[in-house]
């Protein structure tokens, strides 16, 4: 299966008061999400990218329309945990997420919820802070961590589960440069190297230079969708959706406006200064 | 100010105190709780007193530590003990001045009325001090697994238990954040009468309470998606399992509290 999460023309409306009209917080949402890739969604407040990320594990079950985790109906209650298990979710505040009060048996919640047996769930723990870089952690207080410290131990919570994708919802708009960086260092690497999927929403346009595809949502629905080329040359349509674009990228086209010719599509910060070398030679 | 709340603290270490099984030191602390309450006398109260001792040294937790967590019970203390000073009759009469009048027995009672408030505080502490509050609730889970059966919500208390006890730093940080925020517009919760010390108060609880229910909702979501569906078919990381100490300390603490029980009969 190269799919691992399908929606089909997922609609989803907040339950509201009796008499009210609902809207819409998603309106036709039709992704595919490839196995192992790195999607960045995108879009400006309230355009639905969190109610996007909670509809991929069966926290919110859809108004209208379909979502398949490995061909598993959301809506179907009987998969609820099989679902859960396999899309984690980790949210933006660290200290909402974190259960207990030590570092290792934070981690050991959700296999512990599934029945993993002892000595699996042990091996699970040590693998699993092993992975987010966090093993000299294990017995320590949450609460005495950093920021991107404790956002490394929520990573390492869901990966516990051994999940098959994670959903990042803003995990890193609370964190500073340095917990930014970790966080997605981290979350890189297990792409990279157990080929996990990852689901990143974030307001950080340079989140997404690295990814293998950027989506980007407006009032409910996929406006644009594509690789991080595709999508960040797109300066004008994107800045009418109220978003900016990459630095290197807002730097290219001020120049191009100014008649400097230089490609638009030069994303990483060698790759621009190279494209302007160039263009000044 | 809000330093001063050790309650659940969690000093985390190696020593046999911490090894103990959760259950058994819970028990320790009921026999604890049960002997000075049946204690009569100076020796019964030296010999608790004493164990008291020898469980800090084993503990390697810090008197000053266990001192402090005597502080929010000080009032309580002192009140217990004038009420008692004064408002006890029996024996002979000590001081008499005016309508104050001190028994021999007043004396007696309120000095061993404060160390009893001061022994069990400091029992019941030194447990939190040296068990962390997730095996601490796990252990009174599994102690209290029984009531289960006359449909007591248990796990689900020890929950709520666990997660109120993770949350007591979180919050006391916000109060602190949002006093410095009310403190910085140019709050005042130092001076002024009660009243006006209680109205001061307002403007913190309110966000302080919206802000933990906004908490617990995205708490609650992170725990779905983290597979938690009530305690049913859940295992654990750590299992209880009683060892050789444990059999060893619960004797220990047993027999000490018959000891206890049987001199007090005499006066002890
Ligand atoms: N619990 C809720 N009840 C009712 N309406 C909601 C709820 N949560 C979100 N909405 C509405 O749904 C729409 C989409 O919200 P959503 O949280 O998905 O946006 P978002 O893209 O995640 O925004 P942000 O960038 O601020 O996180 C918004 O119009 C919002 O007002
Ligand atoms: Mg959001």
């Amino acid at each position: 299966m190269a799919e691992i999460i399908r929606t089909e023309n997922l609609r989803y409306a907040y339950p509201v008061e009796e008499g009210e009209t609902p809207v819409y917080a998603l309106r036709g949402v039709d992704l595919g999400i490839a196995r192992g890739s790195f999607v960045v969604v995108l879009g400006h407040n309230g355009s639905g990218k969190s109610t996007l990320a909670k509809m991929l594990n069966a926290v919110l079950v859809p108004t209208e329309g379909s979502v398949l985790v490995e061909g598993m109906d959301t809506a179907d209650e009987r998969l609820l945990l099989a679902i859960r298990q396999r899309v984690g979710m980790v949210f933006q505040n660290p200290d909402n997420q974190i259960v207990a009060n030590v570092v290792e048996e934070d981690v050991a919640f959700a296999p512990e919820n599934l029945g993993v047996p002892p000595e699996e769930i042990r091996r699970r723990v040590d693998e699993a802070l092993k992975a987010v870089g966090m093993s000299e952690f294990t017995t320590h207080a949450p609460h005495l961590l950093s920021g991107g410290q404790k956002q490394r131990i929520a990573i390492a919570g869901v990966l516990a589960m051994e999940p098959e994708c994670i959903v990042l919802d803003e995990a890193t708009a609370m964190l500073d440069p340095v917990g930014r960086r970790e966080v997605l260092a981290t979350v890189h690497r297990l792409n990279r190297e157990k080929g996990m999927t990852v689901v990143l929403i974030t307001h950080h346009m340079n989140e997404a230079e690295e990814a293998d595809r950027v989506v980007v949502m407006d009032d409910g629905a996929v406006v644009m969708d594509g690789s991080p080329k595709e999508v960040f040359t797109q300066v004008e349509p994107l800045r009418s959706l109220g978003l900016t674009v990459p630095d290197t990228v807002d730097l290219l086209d001020r120049l191009r406006h100014h008649g400097v010719e230089v490609p638009l599509d030069a994303l990483r910060v060698e790759e621009c200064a190279d494209a302007i070398a160039a263009a000044l030679q | 100010m809000l330093k001063d709340i050790t309650l659940g603290q969690y000093f985390p270490g190696n020593t046999v105190a911490h090894r103990l099984d959760p259950r058994t030191k819970i028990l320790l602390v009921l026999f604890y709780i049960v002997a000075l309450f049946c204690a009569q006398g100076v020796v019964t109260y030296t010999l608790l007193a004493l164990c008291l001792a020898i469980c800090v040294r084993i503990s390697h937790v810090g008197i000053r530590q266990l001192v402090r967590g005597l502080k929010p019970v000080l009032f309580i203390m002192i009140f217990t003990g004038v009420l008692n000073l004064f408002f006890t009759p029996g024996g002979r009469n000590l001081v008499e001045w005016g309508v104050i009048r001190i028994s021999e027995q007043g004396l007696h009672n309120a000095v061993f009325m404060v160390l009893r408030i001061m022994l069990l505080i400091m029992g019941t502490f030194l447990m939190t001090y040296t068990t962390s509050p997730i095996s601490l609730t796990d252990g009174l889970e599994r102690l209290l697994n029984w009531m289960k059966r006359f449909h007591v919500p248990v796990h689900e208390l020890a929950m709520m238990m666990s997660i109120a006890l993770r949350f007591i730093p979180t919050l006391i940080e916000e109060t602190d954040k949002i006093m410095s925020a009310q403190k910085a517009r140019g709050a005042d919760f130092e001076s002024g009468s009660l009243i006006q010390k209680a109205k001061a108060l307002i403007p913190i609880l309110v966000p302080l309470f919206i802000s933990a229910f906004r908490r617990a909702d995205e708490l609650a979501t992170a725990m779905e998606c983290r597979c938690y569906h009530g305690g049913e078919g859940r295992t654990r990381l750590h299992v209880l399992r009683y060892e050789g100490r444990d059999i060893t300390a619960l004797c220990l603490g047993g027999a000490i509290m018959v000891g206890v029980i049987v001199m007090s009969r005499f006066g002890l």
